[in-house]
């Protein structure tokens, strides 16, 4: 198979050339045990007790971005994913959907960029399959991944384990997804240096878990952003979240970004954040936790959850008022002035 | 640190005005109009009402671009959308804007091609790049916005790009502010006027409001501090009886505006009259391309017939962008009108008043 080809109906068909396809491309870089035999499905051994199972497909425009690409964002959401639940993420399926036409060489990069996020998140791809449309019928490739992990003994995250006096912690910078996706998209015409936080987070997750009792619940903050997840904690409730906006890690460059578009950066996408929820008792020790790992040099504590109001995610503003924070709704458009 | 930015966020500043407010603020119930959909953000986002004493009351006006286009525009729109080839091309927050029937944003999944602009120019080169489309741009808003879209149809037609063109909904802001105090339905103490009008037109086009109608008006910048000095510059001149034109936004605002941006709306636009949703016909307030650039005028290059406009019953956008009414007091508000399906207009833009009261406060 030649870097220079391109992607035919012949690619999906089942015959020939899918199998070259799948040989030379996806077992080249995927191989493992499990998928080697090509096989319709994997038999997979585990002595856990629990396991947690998750599916996420991933459409991003461009495919390519500062920071990633769709392939590493398909890896590190479905491994964060797990990760959250407090699953140590095994196995993942891999099912694309390719546009006629597609270069394989940009098919290549994405795959190389899968199985490096798949060594870094300590997972293995172990089945998966491709499906070629005609074109002008999707954009370029669609790629959804399914995860499996097995639960960390002992652990129950939950909503319900939330108490109010809790502080809310986050790893780092917030937006800097998102803002890598509108530099990317170079709709807007300024210039900036802006890289994507998309990475597992599988590490950190496990670590505080297993060296921590009082974690209540964690999320990753994607689409929506931070203000959307907070908004999910707290929805129907008997306590609130009060967040410290002179806390925020937030980089000049996506604040500068957000300020003329109208934009809040607590509503841009973030793909290598996670927010946790933890006793206020253990709080500066899961700092100390995350700040061991490389990557979370900027995870501080940003607020703690409060018994009134209950139900809503309040904003102490940087001027000493206070206001709502909702969550995203619609799209974001830029504002006309 | 954000230069410009950070400065007038300064807790410590913010404090000492607030507490300066406090202390000069004579305790008579006063109301304060913005007319800028950019001054309702940053009341409501920084919580500037709850800073404030009791009696002094900020009331939004019809300063939000989107807000204020009338009903029978957006209709116009949709129809040109489905004359073929017409692609349309639009600042963001105008596709959700619904219209008597639908709205761009619904229509799009029925197979119009919109694009959105972060500038008119993205137009024109939209147009340049397709030939053999038409790109109408969707030309709104004040002072603020209407120059570059002169200087996008003069590029257009200095180059010769002919399938371009602009249906123009532009407005001017001092006409509405008259209008509003005309109509005797409300009354004011003063006006937080907008500064990024000013930073085009000058200081001077708020003469008449102090003169005439002896209002205090100071032209006030975004940030926080910007306002909360501009209340307190009115404060001060209600205590000394004075209604003079202040510029609190010396850094952007200066006396003779920006000269060349006036004088390239002027060349490409005139004014006429036109509608203001809520508030009817205002004589003047409205930019129309000239006859000159008429090639470039969507209205008089395209036939565009519309059904009668029809208003969503119970929406009172009208009354709340006159400042007679606030969101709270409509019937639709939170419950079957919300930014995921709004109602009217003033629930679409993130400028728009019962967008910002949903967003921030009303549900404290």
């Amino acid at each position: 198979m030649k870097s220079n080809d391109h992607i035919t109906l012949a690619h999906g068909s089942g015959g020939l050339q899918s199998h070259r396809l799948i040989r030379e491309l996806f077992l080249e870089y995927f191989g493992n045990e499990f998928l080697n035999p090509l096989e319709d499905g994997a038999i997979l051994h585990t002595n856990a007790d629990k396991l947690v199972f998750t599916t996420d497909s991933h459409v991003v425009k461009p495919l390519f971005f500062p920071g990633g690409d769709i392939g590493k964002l398909a890896i590190s959401g479905t491994v964060n994913d797990l990760a959250v639940c407090g699953a140590i993420p095994r196995w993942i399926s891999c099912g694309m959907i390719i546009e006629e036409g597609f270069a394989i060489y940009d098919l290549e990069k994405i795959v190389i960029s899968m199985r490096k996020t798949a060594d870094a998140a300590d997972v293995q791809i172990v089945t998966g399959d491709t499906k070629v449309v005609e074109k002008g019928n999707a954009d370029g490739i669609y790629i959804n991944t399914a995860g499996i992990g097995t639960l960390i003994e002992g652990v129950d995250l939950g909503v319900h384990q939330i108490l109010p006096g809790d502080s809310v912690i986050i790893n780092g910078y917030i937006g800097d997804h998102g803002a890598a996706i509108i530099r990317a998209r170079e709709e807007f015409p300024v210039s900036f240096d802006i890289e994507s936080d998309c990475r597992p987070l599988n590490r950190e997750t496990i670590a505080l878990l297993s060296k921590l009792d009082g974690i209540r619940i964690m999320r990753d903050p994607t689409r929506g952003g931070v203000a959307t997840t907070l908004n999910e904690f707290v929805s129907g409730q008997a306590f609130g979240i009060q967040i410290d906006e002179n806390r925020l890690p937030i980089r000049p460059v996506v604040q500068g970004l957000c300020e003329p578009l109208g934009f809040d950066p607590l509503h841009l996408a973030n793909e290598g954040k996670i927010l946790i929820i933890i006793d206020p008792n253990e709080a500066q020790s899961a700092l100390e936790i995350l700040q061991s790992i490389l990557g979370n040099r900027e995870s501080r504590v940003i607020g703690q959850v409060i018994e009134e109001p209950t139900g809503k995610v309040i904003l102490k503003t940087s001027i000493g008022s206070s206001r709502i924070i909702d969550m995203l709704s619609g799209e974001m458009l830029p504002r006309i002035c | 640190m954000l230069k410009y930015i950070d400065e007038f966020r300064n807790p410590d500043l913010v404090k000492s005005v607030v507490s300066e407010i406090h202390r000069e603020f004579s305790g008579k119930p006063i109301k304060l109009m913005e007319v800028c959909g950019g001054h309702t953000i940053t009341i409501f986002k920084y919580g500037i009402q709850k800073l404030l004493p009791d009696n002094i009351y900020l009331i939004s006006g019809p300063g939000c671009p989107v807000c204020v286009t009338d009903i029978g525009y957006i209709d116009r729109v949709i129809a040109l959308a489905h004359i073929e080839n017409v692609t349309i091309a639009s600042f963001g927050d105008m596709i959700r804007v619904p219209g008597s029937r639908s709205s761009l944003q619904k229509e799009k999944g029925h197979g119009i091609d919109v694009r959105i602009c972060y500038s008119p120019m993205d137009a024109v080169r939209i147009a340049e790049k397709n030939q053999n489309k038409e790109i109408v741009f969707l030309g709104i808003g004040f002072e603020t916005t209407a120059p570059a879209v002169a200087a996008a149809i003069k590029f257009a037609a200095d180059n010769k790009i002919h399938n371009f063109s602009v249906l123009s909904a532009h407005k001017t802001m001092p006409q509405a502010m008259k209008a509003l105090l005309d109509s005797g339905e409300i009354d004011l103490d003063g006006f937080i006027c907008p500064g990024h009008v000013s930073a085009i037109t000058g200081v001077h086009i708020y003469d008449f409001i102090t003169s005439e109608y002896r209002i205090p008006c100071v032209i006030s910048g975004f940030e926080p501090l910007d306002m909360l000095l501009s209340i307190l510059m009115i404060v001060r001149q209600l205590n000394r009886g004075k209604a003079i034109v202040e510029n609190q936004y010396i850094r952007s605002v200066r006396e003779d505006g920006n000269i060349h941006a006036m004088e390239m709306m002027m060349d490409v636009f005139e004014p006429v009259d036109t509608e203001w949703r809520g508030i009817g016909t205002i004589p003047g307030s409205g930019l129309g391309i000239r006859q000159q650039y008429r090639i470039f005028d969507a209205n008089w290059k395209y036939n565009i017939e519309i059904e009668p406009v029809r208003e969503y019953t119970g929406c009172i956008c009208g009354d709340i962008m006159r400042g007679v009414k606030v969101p709270t007091d409509c019937k639709l508000f939170t419950k079957t009108c919300h930014p995921e399906d709004p109602k009217g207009s003033c629930m679409v833009s993130d400028e728009g008043t019962c967008a910002t009261w949903y967003k921030y406060s009303a549900r404290d």
